[in-house]
């Protein structure tokens, strides 16, 4: 009897170092909420720019000679650009935080090859996605930067999945549906990014938070 | 009946040399100071642990440097990976068997 429970739980360490020492497994629950809070602010934040109501531009004279500009010029002169990169960093540092929070607690180093190789794996659609978006501003085709947020995003998280707690797959397979459905419905994009990056990620931090770390 | 405690290697008994081999077998390789994060001993312990598991040619070890500090990188020899497989596989017998 008392082998058999040795025999177990040497299994268990086994299994343990193969997982701690091959994924990042840190990642936590609250920062897929705190992301997702996030997300909801700035899309909120961009509504009436989004929608009209306010004005897009932050400087008029020279949007109006925007022959001489170029795409990056007339993109950094909206509002939504500084809204956006201002969501993404609050998102990425508070996601930081409650992830390095966790990795203190359970003696995980915070930067390691398992870090490394999830945050190449994770790079990789979104960079060439970016630039594809990039591209797809260029050519004004507005109505499609939403669905490619989150379709990209969605493939870089099932990319990241191998890397990381498996469960982040599930959350990127959600990001691309709701990316395509999104397709259909151009011109609400807002309302499907908010419903993406916002919804989707705190009910996934929420859900991750309660299998892990409930009990801690 | 054989008993399945004679195919319990001996050599795996202790938690940081199966915590080694557990680390090795899903990495290419790991390097030193990897592994002592991992395990959370001392420089020492860690390197009497590696020459044992060395010695008995379960593992390889290769030196290199990253910059000027020395690097050295530990991976599985074929010979250690059957060995630590059937320790996995008589763990699991000695189980079924008392279940």
């Amino acid at each position: 009897m008392d082998q058999t429970r040795q025999s177990l739980e040497t299994l268990r360490d086994i299994k343990n170092m193969m997982e701690r020492s091959s994924r990042f497994i840190s990642l936590s629950g609250l920062s897929g909420i705190s992301a997702g809070i996030c997300a909801l602010i700035g899309a909120y934040i961009a509504a009436p720019y989004v929608f009209g109501t306010k004005d897009l531009f932050i400087d008029h004279i020279n949007y109006r000679g925007t022959e001489g500009y170029g795409d990056i010029g007339i993109i950094l002169n909206t509002r939504i650009f500084w809204i956006a990169a201002a969501t993404f960093l609050a998102a990425l540092i508070s996601a930081f935080v409650f992830t390095f929070i966790k990795s203190r607690r359970e003696g995980i180093p915070i930067w390691g090859n398992t870090a490394k190789r999830l945050l190449i794996n994770v790079s990789i659609p979104l960079l060439a996605g970016g630039i594809f978006l990039y591209k797809l501003m260029h050519f004004g085709t507005f109505g499609l930067i939403a669905p490619g947020c989150l379709i990209f995003y969605g493939l870089a998280l099932i990319n990241a999945s191998k890397y990381t707690l498996g469960e982040i797959r599930y959350l990127g397979f959600f990001q691309i549906v709701l990316g395509i459905i999104n397709l259909w419905f151009v011109g609400y994009g807002l309302y499907f990014w908010a419903l993406g990056f916002g919804v989707l990620h705190i009910a996934y931090g929420a859900y991750m938070w309660w299998k892990y770390e409930r009990n801690r | 009946m054989a008993n399945p405690i004679d195919n319990l290697n001996k050599l795996f008994d202790s938690r940081v040399r199966l915590g080694i081999m557990s680390a090795l077998m899903v990495n290419d390789a790991v390097n030193f100071n990897e592994l002592k994060e991992l395990l959370n001993i001392t420089d020492g312990n860690l390197a009497s642990h590696l020459k044992a598991l060395e010695e008995n040619e379960c593992i390889k070890v290769e030196k290199g440097f990253i910059g000027r500090k020395t690097n050295t990188m530990y991976s599985l020899t074929k010979t250690g990976e059957k060995a630590f497989k059937a320790h996995i596989a008589a763990l699991e017998k000695m189980i079924k068997s008392m279940s």
